[in-house]
Formats: C-alpha cells, structure tokens, sequence
C-alpha cells in the first residue's frame, strides 16, 4: 500500500495502462503541456509523446465524437472534458453515436474509450462549473457511468474503465483530488458495476456516490452521536448498477437514505428511490429519503453555495426524520 | 492525366454505379406499393461520388458516410444483398436489420458507416484518422458529406483538428444543393464551400461530381497525400439530388429546368459515353444486363429472407452479462 493522493491515484492508473498497452492514448484541454488543470495527466506528455498525449484546441463535441469512431478502429482513447458543465457539449457523440453502435450494428465494433470529467460544487466556481450531471450521463442506455470516492478506487476503477471495451464515463470531483488515501501498488483493477460498503450499520442505509459517500461517512458520525446506526454503501458505479447490494443492506436495515448531488427532478437519486421500489419494497419500514441538489442553478457567493449542497448535516437531518 | 483509372477500373466503378441506380430505382417501385418501411433517402444522380471516390481506397481504409449513402456501400464493396436485406429490415441484412438504410455499416469493408445525424461523419472520420496516425497503420479515412452538413459546428472543430495533426483523412464534399429542401444559397454565403479549406491548411479541388473519372482523379491525389503523412485535403463535388430529400418528401421546391438539365447529364451517360470507345456496345450492354440482373436478384431473396426476433439478452446488448 502506498499513501496517495486521488489525482496522483489516476495518474498511476493512466501511466501504468499506457505503458501496458500503446494502442492507450489521452487527449484533451490543457493536459499536455500543462498536465491537466487538475494535475491528473502531469508528466505524461514528457513520458510518452505528442503523438500519445494530445493538448487539444477547445472543441469538446468533435473531440467526443472522435473518441467514438478512434475506439472502433483500435485504439483506446481516453478523453478529459475539463468540467462536467461542458459534457452538454459532446451529448450527440454519447446519446446518438457511441450508445448505440454496438447494438445496432450487431456486435461489428468495439468502443473502448473513457471520458474522464469532473463536476460538483463547493469551491465557488460558479454556475457553469460546479454541475453535477450523473442522471443526464446514467439515462443513455450503452454508456457506463462511474464515480469512485476514494484513490484505490480511483486508481482501479480506472484501469478497469481503460480496458473495457465499452465506453465509460468517468467521474471524478473537483474536491476529492486532493483527499488521500491507500492505493494498493502494482496492477490491482476494481471492477465496474460493484458496490463497497465502506461502514456496517443496522438502522438506515445511506447510498452515495463520489464526493458525498465523503459527506456520508461523516453523517454516520454524527447519527452514531445520535444514537443511530447507519450502514455507507458507497455505490462506486451509477450504471450498471449494483442492484443486489442495495437490496441486501436494506434487507437489513429497513430504511434508506439516497444522495446525490445532481438536481432532484428525474435526478438519479430518483432513480435509486425507483429501483429500491421495484426491488426492496416489502423490506422497507419508510419511504425512501432523498438528499439532492435543489432544481436551481450553483450560486457563486459562499454561504448562498453552501446552503444549497447536500451535506453530513442534510443526510443526518434526512436519516432521523426517515427514522421517526 | 495522373490518377486517371484505368478503363478496367472506370468499368467497375460504372458496373457499382448500376448496381446502385438499380437499387434506387427497386426501392422507388416498392415504395409506391407500400412495401417499404420508415423514410428512404436515394441517391439517383449522384452515384459518381459514392462509388469513384471509395473506388480509390484500399482494403483496409475506412469511410464514413451520411444518410444518403448506398453508393458508399456499394462503392466500398458491400454486395448488394446484405444491403437490400437490411433496408427491408431481414436477419440477413448487414446490420441484422437493426440499423435500417440511414444506419449501415460493414466493419470487415470498412464502412463505419451510414450517419444520420447530419454533420456527424465529419468528426467520426477524423477520429478514425487519428487512431490510424497514432497506430502508423498507413491506411486512410474518408469522409463523405452534403453541403448541409458543411454548414454545422462540428464541421470546423473536425477540420480544424484535421489540419492542425495533419491527418490522414479526405473530406469528399458531396454537394448536391440542397439541405432536405433549403437550397444552398439559402444556408452559405459563399458558393463553393471548399475555399473553407484554406483555413484548415488543407488543398481542396473542385470537380465535375457527376463524372466519376474527374472524382477519381481529384480524390486519388488528395488519398496519396493523405497516405504519405502530409495531411487531409478536400474534394467539393458538384452534383444535384435529382429524387428530392426522401420518400416522405412532398417535392415542389426543386425547378423542373434544373432536374431536367441536370439529368442530361447524369452520371451513367456520362461515363457510358466515355467508355463506349474503349470497350464498345457489346461489353457495355453485357455489364448493363448483369448488373440489373444481380439486383433484382438481390431483392428477390431479401424479400423472402427472415425477419429478426427481439431478444433483451444478447452479448451486443448493453450492459448484457456477455461483455
């Protein structure tokens, strides 16, 4: 195990999958050069070339649209979007073209390529860079969506994301690059699709993803406070979804608490509150609470930001009145 | 002149051109009789750029193609029949009769494919391009597209991105007037797209679309270019789109003067005219019957073939247990 940080967790995992395999390459704004406005690809372009590392002019939909057809002609692309507010940009690469060729064509191509992003709130950038799009992304059959919360995740999930041969959108989060964590060292991949209980708990289960499994575990302190016991299940993979883990806590503990930090409306928490309907509904003991975003745009200003985002303290306040 | 095919090869390109027409005018005849399904987009008129310009690629080159787009398939070597039978949706059609006309592809030929989201194709052949630069495949991508699609966002991020890597991919403009029914003049201020290339450091070159050895001579250059690591280039098309939009077009926008002028000089008069002193009426003739025979043939076993049945759970299903 090696002390890493969750930018230099995907680092590894890029570095590592490219020296494996050359037909591995990344493109995209400013991460040449530069190595990425969130340092994710520094060092790469001195390691493996301009041919292999692309700085890319501002051009997210023809980018998107040519990941597509280069992961059905033998590469492996792995594409950064800067911030997930740009992916509106590249929607007709994803929903009317890589979504669907595998199935329409019968099975003639293959589509590995990843589209690394990251969104969510907090850091006061505004409106236009602080979105969380996980339901727009998880709502195009064909496309896995995936949003790890800590470095080992995040350096495995990635290596898995870069050899699978469909494609996979990546979602990392703005305030999680800096947390740390232990990365397991060598070539150690999680599989996509597989949720993690991160703490054991028997009176709610709370499931997060991404930044807010962070808010989560923090929550479950404050409910151990409270008296109450709260089960994290960090569900690491938005689509496919780990439907079995989620009814297997409920089966438990009866209550659940879903968060996302996407908007409400057709959101995907409102898609995990469906499917503990269509999967878990003779276990529960209350409806199922959601914790999301309000249907508004991300204010700039500090305590109008802060007062919108879900929080320890929102899931806390949504476990106990579930739990009434 | 350099690049001029040879008259066996202008024959196969004026033998694929028949294939085509024929298909066009099989498809128009049971569209009438309500035997088609969903709108079909033909080709009549302009079958010299689908078919010339794939005729100058090799095996293991790619093209993207649009929604209008049976004589790239045919052009890039599909057989007739996988074709037929996936218009009319059959088991046996390319695609399993999952992608329709609009949508057709043919890994194996390197038809990646039809696209019907107009404007698409131009970014997918330069991704297609870049993958064969960072590889070193020394192979090449094709791009062809209408004046519609010349007008979209996407147009310019592509290219732009084209000019900048020096890609191997060619830009064939297949200008045949119209945007479903605006008439170019009505979307583009300028006349001739093409000199758009210039700002993509591109060469681009004007041609005669409705002759087939003038789009082989301009594309063949501009593929060998590609091909050496020099960069894309472009080749605008003059053409027109003698059977409107598709089947579901309601007509009345075209001028009759101009169908007339333009069907004088279609493209398969064009090129029988030019061949008739290298091989004479007989050959001629000989090919002519050949090739409505093998689409009527086609046709005749794609309308009996099988239909396909739905299933959730197969490998190329999304998300299927078999990935």
């Amino acid at each position: 195990m090696a002390m890493m940080r969750y930018a230099e967790a995907l680092n590894a995992a890029l570095r590592e999958e490219m020296q494996a395999d050359p037909s591995v390459f990344v493109f995209g704004e400013d991460i040449g050069r530069y190595g990425g406005v969130f340092k994710v690809t520094k060092g790469l372009m001195e390691e493996f070339g301009e041919t292999r590392v692309r700085d890319t002019p501002i051009s997210e939909q023809a980018l998107t649209a040519m990941a597509v057809t280069a992961a059905m002609t033998g590469t492996r692309p792995v594409l950064e979007i800067m911030y997930a507010d740009f992916v509106p940009l590249t929607l007709d690469a994803l929903v009317n073209q890589a979504s669907i060729y595998n199935y329409i064509w019968n099975g003639q191509v293959k589509m590995p390529f990843v589209l690394r992003t990251q969104g969510g709130g907090g850091a006061g950038a505004g409106a236009q860079h602080s979105k969380s799009l996980d339901s727009m992304l998880a709502h195009i059959p064909g496309i896995k969506v995936v949003a790890p919360s800590t470095p080992a995740d995040a350096k495995g999930m990635l290596k898995a994301a870069i050899r699978d041969d469909q494609p996979v959108v990546f979602l990392e989060h703005k305030l999680l690059y800096n947390t740390r964590g232990e990365v397991p060292e060598g070539d150690v991949t999680v599989p996509l699709g597989k949720a993690a209980t991160l703490r054991e708990g028997s009176d709610i289960s709370i499931f997060a993803t991404s930044k807010m499994v962070v808010e989560a575990l923090k929550a479950a302190d404050l409910l151990a406070a409270d008296g109450v016991s709260a089960e994290i299940v960090d569900l690491r993979s938005l689509r496919p979804l780990d439907v079995n883990a989620i009814v297997a806590s409920i089966a438990k503990t009866h209550h659940a608490v879903v968060v996302n930090e996407g908007w409400r409306f057709c959101g995907y928490a409102a898609e995990l509150s469906a499917t503990i309907m269509d999967h878990a509904f003779d276990e529960l003991d209350a409806p199922v609470a959601r914790v999301t975003l309000p249907d508004m745009p991300i204010p700039y200003s500090e305590p109008l930001e802060t007062a919108m985002l879900p929080s320890a303290e929102k899931i806390r306040t949504a476990a106990l009145k579930t739990l009434k | 002149m350099k690049n001029t095919p040879s008259v066996e090869q202008h024959l196969e390109i004026y033998r694929r051109m028949l294939l085509v027409r024929h298909l066009e005018e099989g498809l128009g005849t049971l569209h009438k009789e309500g035997r088609t399904r969903g709108p079909i987009h033909r080709c009549d008129g302009q079958e010299a750029v689908g078919v010339a310009a794939t005729a100058v690629l090799e095996a293991g080159d790619k093209v993207a193609t649009t929604h209008r787009g049976h004589a790239v398939y045919i052009g890039k070597g599909m057989a007739v029949h996988p074709v037929v039978a996936e218009i009319f949706g059959r088991a046996t059609g390319a695609c399993g009769g999952r992608a329709g006309h609009m949508l057709v592809a043919d890994a194996e030929k390197g038809v990646i494919g039809g696209n019907a989201i107009v404007g698409a194709g131009i970014p997918a052949a330069t991704g297609m391009a870049l993958s064969m630069q960072i590889l070193g495949t020394g192979n090449v991508a094709m791009c062809i597209f209408g004046d519609g699609a010349a007008q979209t966002g996407i147009c310019h991020e592509a290219m732009n991105m084209a000019g900048l890597w020096k890609l191997p991919v060619v830009f064939v403009l297949e200008h045949n007037q119209f945007g479903l029914t605006v008439p170019s003049e009505v979307q583009s201020p300028v006349e001739d797209l093409s000199i758009r290339a210039a700002g993509y450091a591109m060469p681009a070159e004007i041609v005669d679309g409705n002759d087939a050895v003038a789009v082989y001579r301009a594309v063949s250059a501009m593929v060998e270019r590609a091909r050496r690591g020099e960069g894309p280039g472009m080749v605008e098309c003059k053409t027109y789109r003698i059977e409107g939009f598709s089947t579901s077009d309601m007509g009345g926008y075209q001028k009759p003067e101009d169908i007339a002028a333009w069907k004088e000089r279609d493209p398969l008069l064009v090129s029988r005219k030019a061949l008739l002193g290298d091989v004479g009426e007989a050959k001629l003739a000989e090919i002519e019957a050949a090739a409505k025979a093998e689409v009527a043939e086609a046709f005749e076993t794609a309308l009996s073939d099988p239909m396909p049945e739905f299933s959730l759970d197969e490998a190329c299903n999304p998300y299927s247990e078999a990935h």
